[in-house]
C-alpha cells in the first residue's frame, strides 16, 4: 500500500485518496479548430509509461483537494508532489514532461490562448 | 478450416505431432511415461518471417494457430518475453461467458463461446472446459431491472441468459447468504448455463502444441526492443535475440501495449492497471457454478483442485509492477465472506496481480494502424481470457487479409476517433 503525502495533511494511507490518471491534459479552447482525431488525442489518448508518471491524485477522504505526483509505475517510488497549476521540479519529472508525445499534439497548443487573441502582451 | 482440423481421425495432428489420447496414454504408461515427445520446439529465430506475433499468453498464440489453421501461414513466429502463458493467462480467475449486451460484444464472445466448446477436441487438448454456469448477482432493485432488460437484449441475439429470483438462487447455490440484511443482500440475479470455467495453462499450452504442429516457431525468452519500419511500413521488429525480418507484425501484449506502440509513435487510450485474484487452501466442493457479482467488485469459484479462486475489482491507478494493493482484496474478501459465511475461516495461499490493458469504453481494440503491416489486439482489460480463441481468431483473418471482417470491424481504434464507442461498463460490469 501507498503511503501518499497530501501536501496539505501530510502522509497518509493510499485509501483516503482517489486517483485522477494523467496529469497536465489541457483542454482544447471552444473556438479550436482542430480534427477530430485530434481532439481524440485530449478525449480518449492517454499517455501509459512504464517507469515514470505524471498524475493527478485527490485526498477524497480528507482534505479533498487535487495535486499532482510523479511515481514510477514499476517501483511504485513517489519522486515528486507538486501543487495543480504547477509543473515538476525534479529533473526525472521534468523530462518526464517535456518529452510526453502530448507536448506536440495538437490539441494541446489549441488549449493555449493565442497572444492576439488573449488581446497582446498585458 | 475442417480439414485442418487435429482430430478428424488421423493418427496424428495434421503436422505430424502424436495424438494424445486414452490410449497414448495407456500405451505411454507401460515405458513409465519416458517418450512422451516435447509438446513444442523451442527454435532459434530465423532471420526472416510472413508475419510475426509478439506475446505468447493465450490471444497471441491462438492468433499464431488460427493464421496458420484457417490461413495457411505457417512461415510465423510468436516471440514472447517470459514464458508462454506466464502472463494474464496464468493470472486470470479463467471465467468464460458470453452475456454481453451490446450487438458487437456479443458478437465477438458468442463467436469466442462457440470456439470454447469445441476447442478441447480441435487442438486436441484437454483445456477442461467446464460449463458450469456463470451466475451475476444484483444487490438493489434497481440493478435487477436494469439486468433485466440486459438478459432480453442478451436473448434477442441468441445468447442463453435467464432471470433469477433469490429463492432459486439458493436452489442453485446452497452455500449461499440469501439473507435479506446483509449490507448487500441477494436481489435476484441472471445465469448464464454455458458459461463456465477452463484451465487456463492449458489453453496457452493446446495452442502452442497445435501451432507449432503446423510449423510455427515459439520462441520464448525473446523481447521485443523495437519496431523497425521504413517511411510508414514495417520492416521488422528488433529483439533481445536479434533483428527478424517480417511484413507483418501483430501486437497482443494486453498491458504492455502502450510500451509497444510507443516504439512505433502509435497512441493508444489504454491505461494498464493491476487485477488482482487469489486462491484459498483446497476444501471439498462447495461451488459447483461461478458467481460473479458487480455492485461489490467479487467472483468466486472453485478449482477441480478444490481451491476456492477468487477475483477483485481493478486497482485504481497505473502499474506495471503485476502486483496490486491491498486494499483491493480486503474489500472484495469482505463481500465473499458476507455472500458465504461458509468461507470466513479459509485461509488463503496464494495472491497475485497481473497488468491489464483497459480501454475507456470496456472494449477490446482490433486492430490496424496507420503504419502498414502493423496490427494492434488490445485492450481486453480485465476481461480477456473468455475471448481469447475469438479474439484470436477474428485476429488472424485481419492480419492474414488486411481488412478487419464482420465481427473485429466496430473494434477498430478509428472509433477512438468517430466517437462510435461500444460502451460496455454498465454492461459488462467492472468484474469483467
Amino acid at each position: 500500500m501507498l503511503i501518499i503525502t497530501c501536501p496539505f495533511c501530510g502522509p497518509r494511507d493510499e485509501v483516503e485518496f482517489a486517483c485522477g490518471g494523467e496529469a497536465h491534459i489541457a483542454r482544447p479552447l471552444a473556438d479550436n479548430k482542430i480534427s477530430d482525431a485530434d481532439f481524440a488525442d485530449y478525449l480518449f489518448m492517454r499517455d501509459n509509461p512504464k517507469g515514470l508518471f505524471l498524475e493527478r491524485w485527490r485526498h477524497s477522504a480528507g482534505c479533498r483537494r487535487w495535486f499532482n505526483v510523479a511515481r514510477d509505475t514499476v517501483s511504485n517510488e513517489i519522486v515528486e508532489i507538486y501543487p495543480m497549476g504547477s509543473l515538476p521540479a525534479k529533473t526525472a519529472a521534468k523530462t518526464t514532461y517535456k518529452t510526453s508525445w502530448r507536448r506536440d499534439t495538437a490539441a494541446e497548443k489549441a488549449a493555449t490562448p493565442s497572444r492576439s487573441k488573449a488581446g497582446g502582451s498585458k | 478450416m475442417a480439414q485442418n482440423h487435429p482430430d478428424r481421425g488421423q493418427r496424428g495432428l495434421p503436422g505430424g505431432a502424436q495424438r494424445y489420447s486414452a490410449f497414448a496414454l495407456a500405451k505411454k504408461a507401460m515405458n513409465y511415461h519416458q517418450d512422451w515427445q516435447r509438446a513444442w520446439r523451442d527454435p532459434e529465430p530465423k532471420a526472416e518471417y510472413d508475419a510475426v506475433i509478439i506475446g505468447g499468453g493465450g490471444h497471441g498464440l491462438a492468433t499464431a494457430y488460427y493464421l496458420a489453421a484457417v490461413h495457411g501461414l505457417t512461415n510465423i513466429a510468436v516471440i514472447e518475453k517470459g514464458w508462454i502463458g506466464g502472463g494474464n493467462t496464468g493470472r486470470n480467475t479463467t471465467i468464460i461467458r458470453s452475456n454481453y449486451l451490446w450487438d458487437e460484444s456479443a458478437a465477438i464472445y458468442e463467436h469466442s463461446m462457440k470456439l470454447w466448446e469445441g476447442m478441447s477436441q480441435d487442438l486436441n487438448f484437454n483445456v477442461m472446459f467446464s460449463q458450469r454456469g456463470v451466475l451475476t448477482i444484483a444487490h438493489s432493485e434497481h440493478e435487477l431491472r436494469e439486468m433485466s432488460r440486459r438478459v432480453h437484449a442478451i436473448r434477442l441475439n441468441g445468447i442463453d441468459s435467464e432471470i433469477l429470483g433469490p429463492a432459486e438462487i439458493k436452489k442453485f447455490v446452497p452455500t449461499i447468504n440469501i439473507d435479506q440484511s446483509i449490507r448487500y443482500p441477494v436481489m435476484g440475479g441472471f445465469l448464464q448455463r454455458r458459461g463456465g470455467t477452463a484451465r487456463h495453462d492449458a489453453v496457452a499450452w493446446g495452442y502452442a502444441r497445435a501451432a507449432d504442429d503446423l510449423g510455427v516457431d515459439i520462441i520464448q525468452k525473446c523481447e521485443v526492443t523495437g519496431l523497425r519500419r521504413q517511411g510508414r511500413k514495417i520492416i521488422g521488429v528488433e529483439t533481445s535475440r536479434g533483428f527478424i525480418k517480417t511484413k507483418k507484425v501483430g501486437c497482443v501484449v494486453a498491458g504492455h501495449s502502450s510500451v509497444v506502440a510507443a516504439m512505433a509513435g502509435i497512441r493508444l487510450p489504454i491505461a494498464s492497471r493491476p487485477l488482482q485474484a487469489l486462491v484459498s487452501e483446497p476444501i471439498k466442493p462447495i461451488l459447483d457454478t461461478v458467481i460473479m457479482s458487480n455492485a461489490v467488485h467479487m467472483y468466486i469459484s472453485q478449482s477441480d483442485k478444490g481451491e476456492m479462486v477468487l477475483g477483485a475489482g481493478v486497482d485504481k491507478y497505473n502499474s506495471y509492477a503485476q502486483r496490486g494493493s491491498f486494499p483491493v482484496p480486503e474489500h472484495m474478501l469482505a463481500a465473499a465472506v458476507e455472500l458465504f459465511p461458509v468461507l470466513s475461516r479459509l485461509r488463503m495461499l496464494r495472491h497475485w496481480g497481473g497488468i491489464v490493458d483497459t480501454c475507456p469504453d470496456a472494449s477490446p481494440i482490433i486492430s490496424k494502424t496507420d503504419i502498414e503491416g502493423l496490427y494492434f489486439d488490445c485492450g481486453w482489460g480485465t476481461g480477456g481470457f473468455k475471448a481469447t480463441p475469438g479474439s484470436g481468431h477474428v485476429f488472424a483473418d485481419l492480419i492474414a487479409n488486411d481488412r478487419p471482417n464482420k465481427i473485429a470491424a466496430p473494434y477498430s481504434l478509428d472509433r477512438f476517433r468517430t466517437g462510435l464507442l461500444i460502451d460496455e461498463h454498465g454492461a459488462a460490469g467492472v468484474a469483467h
